[in-house]
């Protein structure tokens, strides 16, 4: 499909666009949690990652977490965003048993952070810019289990206080394709910037989509104007997880919208659900009439005050990020194509930089890793992490071949051997004779014992040169590939009269 | 401003204050009351004041990101009325 | 030497390093006086055992010369504060039979110096009331009477319990709570000392939460060095409290003889209110005569917006109340209403249980107050209005040391007076709220008795975290007041 497609709707009174903004929650990478002392860590037994505090036992108080905030600004600075000076948090107040003090500690009005934004890469190679309104610190909830008894709820609190950024975009992206490429993106930035794991299976990062649709060119308009009204109403769905899953949240969500706009009916701003199983989306109309949070500012918090001294320390700690570390491979002489496979994952790019490091040529690396290893990892089903090869090993192979140790073809085969048992490429190497023969005098035995044997082919290859090409080749057979190809082929040429290169 | 039934009604159901019916009327009273005698502070001039959000002018401290507290489970759920292998017990919640 | 029940906390210190009396001869008194006034229902909990635990501990630490600055005495600590493995209630019902597995740090604090828990004391639910008729647990009876008269009278609250326990000789000192007056009114009443100090000098946790932004801790004691003395172990910058205050907390008895002498007192003319009983005005200007008479300066002063500091007050504080007792909600603690069916009945019906009608009302009012389209013209400007009462007190003190006025509108009432009107009740803070919205120190020292024998207090009101000037001033009111008068023992009868 192409870019253009995906963000159009055929309906019957004509096409739509579809206009898509995203609020992220990201869990913050920190040891304890935004406002107490427990422990992070998922999958613990229930509750016993639970201070007094996160419990909201009677008298209880919070207190920030450093650390916390100090993520916050660096995913600011990662989204190129403002970072405020003064933020101050909010209580939200709503009652559900996995949110113990009956409130949420958020920010509603004084954000940390304020406007960013965030390069996307589609898959036609272009690119586009998705404006960041604002990231937020919050307290994340605890979990009710429904499933354990037929008429009770079970509440674990040990995800309750764990810190959260809820990452909010402007109506920026046009489709689902964008919408997913924006959180792939959003994804790599956190991982590299070490602030979130991105872990959407385990609840890490979730993702929450608003949809409209509206007739052409009223996006353009709401670009031009900043105004909100050349848009549709938007519907927010909840709950979607995967990046599989949005795409077809946001496909059916549009679609169903067209619908109603086209039946002569308006779309309700509301809530809605996405449920995986059936792949469509529900209305949570029923659970939101009554909410009304009463926000108002934390009594039991200060504002929160950063001095640009820290935030400029912050920004000299932030590590390269995936564009940047894009533009840097492409100046090395990458192709596009192969900059973008290696930075779209930290843990590839870091994988790559691992065998820079062991001294390969950046170029040779990319080449190998994305021609070589990349294809054997899929058909595996591994991931660099997963994978056998460590990057000192692909490192010594290459060196092989570059100092003429051992042909690229050999190189392939090292490659399988290493995967296959482990170990020092060399000593494989060594122990089963791969060395490359690059002795004159062996190979012109070898290539005169091939000349000798066949006369018929020597006449022919005479006339027709690129016969030549079938002697090397009975030479590199006769030395099961030892010799060194560039060596047999002059030799070869020489013999036969041809001209070099020819 | 004054309040009315209704509204009274969506504050104790907002509250989560079960309000009985033959409640709703004299409660009405007791608020009206309360928020005839405060309706004085719109007399105030508060243009270009603003509001209190801190009572000491004082930064705002920071903890250490260490892991302080946890691994009592049995603690968290000593108090409650129901719990079952550590987990809090509710009526089921209906998604 | 008087009866040790009759102790200043000074002297009983004085005695029990002195190895005069032993800590558990002075425990076993107060356990037999409390035990012997049940009949003002003072205490929620009477916690003897405990006590007697940590007098025999304190007698070996004298023994060993290792006496820390309360070693030995006993206190009573408002049912407020969590006290680790002692059930605390707030007076509520709705915190059934919440036995903390914490300690606040104010009573943590006191511990560590050696004090010695007597019990908890009553008061009214969630520390909402003047009375203390709100509780769970039934009023508490003021040990005083009027002349003549064997009328049950009201402690004031919402500290009443530790009113009443300091005022009947059943502590030598206690813990209260003054949000919007409840230690400096109840003091007043009762005939004892309390004291607000500046917001930030104490602690807040593990104290139950009423008002977030007015709560403070205090002492209430027999007399100003006393409370000098409690506060000073109660107050310490707390890491687990983002707002409290990393200031040293000073030595404030040992300044606290340093009288007026040169001090600019300040008379704030709003305070001079309609149809306030004439006993009231004359006991003030009396006490601006007796500072005068020791060298004060007195200067009139302005605080425009005193009289909306009460209105203010009850947005601000139900507004916080409503989100603070959002937790009590059968859950995880307290009281969880039978035979419930979902998730929302069980809620409603418990907390429509577990709170008394003026928790309740409060509760309705603060929702109310957040509500969309209705937290600016309520919320935001009451908080407003709390920036411009601050500034009232920051003109006035560029011009005065301490402020004087009487601590409350009048004595001690009659049980069930006041309680079927909310806002007449209410009024009985209105000299002691605008302190809590401004975050300043207070203290109500007694100072007279009106014409049928009943006390009544002056307040002095201080600059933020000058609590030893407003203790010096009120030694001086005190020193000048000598006020020695004591309620008869009714109770014991
Ligand atoms: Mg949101
Ligand atoms: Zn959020």
């Amino acid at each position: 499909m192409s870019e253009r497609g995906a963000r159009l709707i055929k309906g019957a009174t004509g096409e739509w666009e579809i206009v898509i903004g995203m609020e992220v929650h990201a869990q913050v990478l920190s040891n304890a949690k935004l406002f107490s002392g427990a422990a992070t860590t998922f999958g613990a037994e229930p509750n016993s990652q639970v201070s007094f505090v996160d419990a909201a036992m009677p008298g209880m108080l919070p207190v920030i977490n450093r650390k916390c905030v100090e993520q916050a600004i660096r995913t600011g600075l990662g989204l190129k965003a403002t970072i405020n000076h003064r933020s101050v948090f909010d209580r939200k107040n709503y009652f559900y048993p996995d949110l113990p003090a009956g409130y949420q500690i958020s920010q509603y009005k004084q954000p940390i952070v304020g406007a960013g934004e965030v390069t996307i890469d589609l898959p036609n190679g272009e690119s586009r810019r998705v404006g960041i309104e604002r990231l937020h610190l919050e307290q994340d909830a605890g979990k009710s289990l429904h499933d354990q008894h037929p008429d009770y709820s079970y509440v674990d609190l040990n995800r309750a206080g764990v810190a959260l950024m809820e990452i909010v975009t402007k109506p920026h992206m046009r489709g689902s394709e964008e919408a997913a490429a924006f959180l792939r993106k959003l994804r790599a930035i956190v991982r590299y910037l070490g602030t979130c794991d991105g872990n959407m299976d385990e609840g890490s990062m979730r993702a929450d989509v608003n949809v409209s649709v509206c007739r052409i060119g009223g996006y353009d308009k709401f670009r031009e104007t900043g105004e909100l009204k050349h848009l549709g109403i938007r519907c927010e769905i909840k709950n979607v997880n995967s990046m599989r899953f949005i795409a077809q949240a946001v496909e059916y969500e549009a679609r169903r919208q067209v619908d109603i706009l086209e039946s002569g009916g308006t779309i309700a701003q509301e809530t809605r659900l996405f449920d995986a199983r059936a792949g469509e989306t529900r209305s949570m109309r029923s659970k939101e009439e009554a909410h009304d949070y009463r926000y108002f500012p934390d009594p039991d918090l200060l504002p929160l005050e950063i001095d640009q001294a820290w935030i400029d320390e912050i920004a000299r700690s932030l590590p390269e990020l995936p564009d940047e570390k894009k533009a840097r491979l492409m100046a090395a002489g990458l192709s596009a194509y192969d900059a973008a496979v290696l930075v779209a994952e930290k843990e590839t790019a870091d994988y790559f930089e691992a065998m820079v490091a062991e001294g390969v040529e950046a170029k040779a690396a990319a080449n190998w890793l994305n021609n070589e290893y990349f294809g054997r990892l899929n058909k595996a089903g591994l991931t660099v992490t997963t994978g056998p090869v460590t990057p000192a090993q692909h490192a010594a192979i290459l060196e092989m071949v570059a100092s003429n140790i051992i042909s690229g073809k050999i190189a392939k085969d090292v490659l399988d051997i290493v995967w296959q048992e482990g170990g020092d490429p060399r000593a494989h190497v060594e122990a089963r004779g791969l060395r490359q023969v690059t002795d004159t005098s062996a190979i012109e035995a070898a290539v005169d014992a091939v000349i000798a044997a066949n006369p018929d082919k020597v006449e022919e290859a005479k006339k027709k040169p690129k016969l030549a090409a079938w002697f090397v080749g009975q030479v590199m057979k006769e030395t099961r590939g030892k010799a060194n190809p560039q060596a047999v082929n002059a030799i070869v040429n020489d013999r036969l009269g041809i001209a070099d290169g020819g | 401003m004054s309040v009315d039934k209704a509204t009274v009604r969506r504050i104790a159901k907002l509250a989560r204050i079960a309000l009985p019916e033959e409640r709703v009327e004299p409660m009405m009273g007791e608020l009206n009351g309360i928020l005839g005698w405060i309706e004085q502070l719109q007399e105030v001039n508060v243009e270009g004041v603003e509001p209190m959000t801190s009572v000491v002018a004082q930064e705002l401290r920071m903890r250490d990101d260490v892991v302080t507290t946890g691994g009592d489970a049995a603690a968290i759920v000593a108090n409650a009325p129901r719990s079952e292998d550590n987990f809090f017990v509710v009526p089921k919640v209906l998604e | 030497m008087s009866e040790p029940t009759e102790f200043t906390l000074a002297e009983a210190r004085d005695a029990v390093r002195a190895k005069k009396i032993s800590s558990a001869d002075l425990t076993k008194a107060f356990l037999s006086a409390v035990e012997s006034a049940r009949a003002l229902n003072a205490f929620v909990t009477e916690t003897p055992e405990r006590a007697l635990d940590m007098a025999k501990e304190s007698d070996a630490r004298i023994a060993r010369d290792e006496a820390r600055p309360l070693e030995g005495l006993p206190l009573a600590i408002k049912d407020l504060f969590c006290t680790k493995g002692v059930r605390t209630t707030a007076g509520s019902h709705i915190l059934g039979n919440f036995v903390p597995p914490y300690e606040s740090t104010v009573t943590q604090n006191l511990w560590d110096a050696g004090a010695v828990m007597l019990g908890k004391t009553n008061m009214d639910e969630f520390a909402m009331g003047s009375s203390n008729e709100t509780s769970h647990f039934k009023p508490v009876i003021n040990p005083w009477r009027a002349r003549n008269s064997n009328q049950n009278l009201v402690p004031g609250g919402s500290s009443g319990g530790s009113a009443a326990a300091v005022s009947g000789s059943l502590c030598l000192a206690a813990t209260g709570t003054d949000t919007g007056g409840s230690i400096r009114q109840p003091a007043a009443v009762a005939g004892i000392v309390g004291m607000k100090p500046t917001y930030g000098r104490c602690s807040r946790w593990g104290i139950v939460a009423f008002a977030s932004s007015l709560d403070q801790a205090g002492p209430m004691t027999r007399t100003v060095r006393d409370a000098a003395i409690l506060l000073r172990h109660m107050a310490s910058v707390d890491e687990k409290d983002s707002t409290s205050v990393d200031l040293p907390v000073p030595d404030y008895e040992a300044t606290l003889g340093s009288g007026v002498k040169g001090l600019r007192i300040g008379i704030p003319t709003e305070y001079r209110i309609d149809g306030a009983p004439p006993e009231i005005d004359a006991l003030w200007a009396k006490g601006a005569e007796w500072l005068k008479a020791q060298g004060a300066e007195i200067i009139e002063v302005s605080l425009p917006h005193t009289k909306y500091a009460l209105p203010a007050y009850y947005i601000v504080a139900p507004a916080e109340a409503s989100s603070n007792l959002a937790r009590y909600d059968g859950v995880r603690y307290g009281h969880r209403a039978a035979g419930t069916q979902d998730l929302t009945e069980l809620y409603e019906k418990s907390r429509a249980e577990g709170f008394g009608p003026e928790v309740r009302r409060r509760i309705l009012i603060g929702t109310y107050v957040l509500s969309a389209g209705y937290y600016d013209a309520y919320y935001l400007r009451a908080q407003k209005i709390r920036t411009l009462i601050k500034r009232d007190f920051e003109q006035a003190f560029e011009a005065c040391d301490v402020l004087l006025t009487p601590a409350t509108p009048g004595p001690a009432f009659a049980l069930g007076e006041k309680s079927n009107n909310p806002i007449s009740m209410y009024l009985n803070d209105v000299f002691t709220v605008t302190v809590n919205l401004a975050g300043l120190p207070a203290i109500s020292v007694p100072a007279g008795l009106t014409a049928n024998g009943l006390p009544l207090g002056l307040q002095i009101i201080g600059k933020a975290f000058d609590e030893a000037t407003v203790l010096r001033a009120g030694r001086s009111i005190e020193v000048a007041a000598n006020f020695s008068a004591k309620p008869q023992k009714w109770w014991t009868a």
